[in-house]
């Protein structure tokens, strides 16, 4: 398997996560497209670390995740508390910065 | 060397039926053996009439949830109502391929390793599967579209996040020592005498380890999710017949999987002094499969004692509990272990170190708290969120 | 076709039906567990790779802790009976969907393309399979320093939920 078909796949991950952002507006999906998009990236930099013999790109991977896993934890949280004071977590409905 | 792939996929397949058979019986023999224990501990008999001694009450058991309906409630969420109890049983079959079993067998000239697959990171398959089990707990619960399930699966996903920690962590003290994630690696490490076993050199990374899989397990005094006088069942309340069985089984499954590893990791896996090395090739290996067998139900036997000494914990001490004792005792350990090694290079004073400094954490963290509760503090504990969002919702 | 090929083929398919499962279903419940079939087929893609260790971790941070707490929030906001109506935005609908092949598009041209005459594409893959030991060296060497931000980052994370409840929690206690 050359390196293009993983890096094809990932391309297509991260659209579906683009496209999964803009169209859905449950504060909840977004953020799993979130998730998405930065598993494509995942995906694209173990890709890159076999064909290069190395083991930086999973280094990075390690990274990534780290990075993630603090954001839900920060995002989960804000979802919930914005969902105790306005009662939806519909993101066109929440588009006024006063609490 | 030619025909060898075709030897490891049949011995491959041949070592995978008698595994996921032998985990089916021990599932059968464990509930007997837990109501038989169950009696001896209250002073009454347990079932005692189908077959010798009430041996085959599993077996009717069985044959009652087979031909029971099949009943799915209205209301419920019908795919996943449906799925919920395979999650949860599936992960328990399939954690089960990395754990070694015994030694190794001669047969035919060929060596074949007691475990069905020993790959690099053996553990953390365990951890990674094992972590799995909790969709079946929480998705049947939302499944069930009820009240009780739903708290029941909100409690057991908030409790089996707050304990894969400590699971995790105290492992980690022993992967330090031995270098490798391989189960098989770590059972060969330890040698055969009970003092070369990991529980003592790595004491309160045991305790940790092994009280973080009783809550992994659901197992009384954790069994928050399906608390019989607060949630009718929890979890598995409108599941009935087969669907009912595989959550129990599934159960018991993972008693016996969680008891697998702790020997594997803590207890010395297969070895015992002057048993292993009886016997021929063949005699060896059977011998220390049997050693493995006998110490996981010995810890089996532990699960069901404790069930009947400790009573339920309430859900903050459960919070408490993990987060304030497991977790800082299993992350001192981590700690001490590895400046004792590189410094000293002794298990003796890796052994010691690591109780002194748990005594030391324990005894801070108690004395901090006893320090903080004076005033009767009517703000409930830790567990803010579960309760005030659920009421903000109602 | 050899196993690798098929292998890819399989995880691929299931990673990517499983994304487009994700924003497509209505509860986000479903969603939820579409996201974590697709990040076990991740994880099955990453051993392909020989990344043994990132598909464990994969498994771990992703399918064992992350997605736990995504349920566990749509659990306790029951957001089922709440947010189907309007769970699609239909005014950005058709931009969305052509922006996104156009950007699929463009990933595509340059996974092809760009790569051709780098280091990267010419050297074909090596059958290694990285361990464990690798990262740790590099992870505890050469990336030290990153390695020790995201530790702080993961604390920061931690001070901004415990606030963010925090409040919550007096304000109510306030108001009771």
């Amino acid at each position: 398997m050359s390196l293009e078909y993983y890096l094809v796949l990932s391309a297509l991950l991260f659209t579906t996560g683009v496209i999964g952002v803009l169209i859905r507006r449950n504060a909840i999906i977004i953020f799993m497209c979130i998730e998405l998009m930065l598993n494509a990236a995942n995906l694209a930099f173990v890709a890159i670390s076999r064909s290069l013999g190395e083991a930086t790109g999973q280094v990075f991977v390690f990274f990534v995740m780290t990075v993630a896993a603090a954001e839900v934890a920060i995002g989960l949280a804000i979802i919930v508390s914005v969902f105790k004071h306005r009662q939806t977590i519909n993101v066109d409905e929440v588009n006024s910065l006063k609490g | 060397m030619e025909n060898f792939p075709l030897v490891l996929i049949i011995s491959s397949i041949v070592k995978i039926l008698i595994i996921v058979h032998l985990l089916l019986i021990g599932v059968m023999i464990m509930i007997w053996a837990e109501r038989r224990v169950s009696g001896w501990m209250q002073d009454r008999l347990g079932p005692n009439r189908v077959g010798p001694q009430g041996l085959l009450q599993p077996v009717a058991d069985g044959l009652k949830f087979l031909f029971k309906e099949d009943l799915i409630p209205d209301h419920v969420d019908k795919p996943l109502y449906v799925m919920a109890p395979a999650m949860l049983l599936v992960p328990a079959l399939v954690a089960v391929a990395v754990v070694p079993f015994g030694s190794a067998i001669t047969v035919f000239g060929h060596e074949i390793p007691l475990q069905i697959a020993d790959i690099n990171i053996g553990i953390l398959y365990i951890l990674a599967i094992t972590s799995l089990g909790v969709y079946g707990v929480v998705l049947g619960a939302w499944a069930s579209n009820n009240k009780y399930s739903l708290l029941g699966g909100l409690r057991s996903s908030a409790q089996m996040i707050s304990y894969e920690l400590t699971l995790g962590l105290g492992i980690i003290g022993i992967l330090m020592l031995t270098s490798s994630l391989s189960l098989r690696t770590i059972a060969v490490e330890q040698g055969a005498y009970p003092w070369q076993w990991n529980f003592l050199i790595h004491f309160p990374a045991f305790l940790a380890f092994t009280t973080a899989m009783f809550a992994e397990t659901n197992r009384l005094p954790f069994d928050l999710a399906e608390a019989e006088q607060e949630l009718v069942a929890g979890y598995h309340t409108e599941y009935s017949s087969m669907k009912f069985a595989m959550f129990f089984m599934a159960e018991y499954m993972n008693m016996i999987v969680g008891s697998a590893v702790t020997v594997t990791l803590f207890l010395g896996g297969w070895h015992f002094f002057g048993l292993e090395n009886m016997g021929g090739p063949v005699w060896s290996g059977l011998i220390s499969f049997g050693i493995f067998f006998v110490k996981t139900a010995i810890f089996l036997f532990v699960f069901i004692w404790v069930r009947w000494t400790l009573p339920r914990f309430r859900y903050d001490q459960l919070m408490n509990f993990g987060w304030k004792f497991l977790l800082p005792v299993a992350l001192t350990s981590i700690v001490v272990t590895g400046i004792l090694w590189i410094t000293t290079n002794s298990r003796l004073i890796v052994g010691i170190g690591n109780v002194v400094s748990a005594f030391i954490v324990v005894s801070i963290v108690a004395s901090l708290l006893v320090m903080k509760t004076p005033k009767p503090a009517i703000q409930d504990s830790d567990n803010r969120l579960t309760p005030s969002a659920l009421d903000a919702i109602e | 076709m050899n196993a690798e090929q098929i292998l890819f083929i399989l995880f691929g398919a299931v990673s990517l039906i499983g994304a487009i499962a994700v924003i497509s279903f209505r509860h986000p419940i479903y969603s939820a567990l579409s996201l974590i079939v697709t990040f076990f087929a991740q994880a099955g893609l990453f051993v392909l790779l020989g990344a043994h260790f990132v598909a464990a971790v994969q498994v771990i941070v992703y399918a064992g802790a992350i997605m736990v707490l995504f349920l566990f929030v749509i659990m306790l906001l029951n957001l089922g009976t709440l947010s189907v109506k309007g769970a699609i935005g239909t005014k950005l609908k058709g931009f969305a969907i052509i922006l996104g092949i156009l950007l699929a598009a463009e990933g595509i041209y340059i996974a092809m393309n760009a790569l051709n005459d780098t280091a990267v594409a010419s050297a074909e893959p090596a059958a290694i399979t990285t361990t464990t030991y690798d990262i740790g060296e590099l992870l505890f060497s050469k990336y030290l320093l990153p390695f020790e931000v995201t530790s702080l980052i993961l604390l920061a994370a931690l001070i901004g939920v415990i606030v963010l409840v925090k409040r919550d929690s007096q304000e109510e206690n306030q108001n009771r």
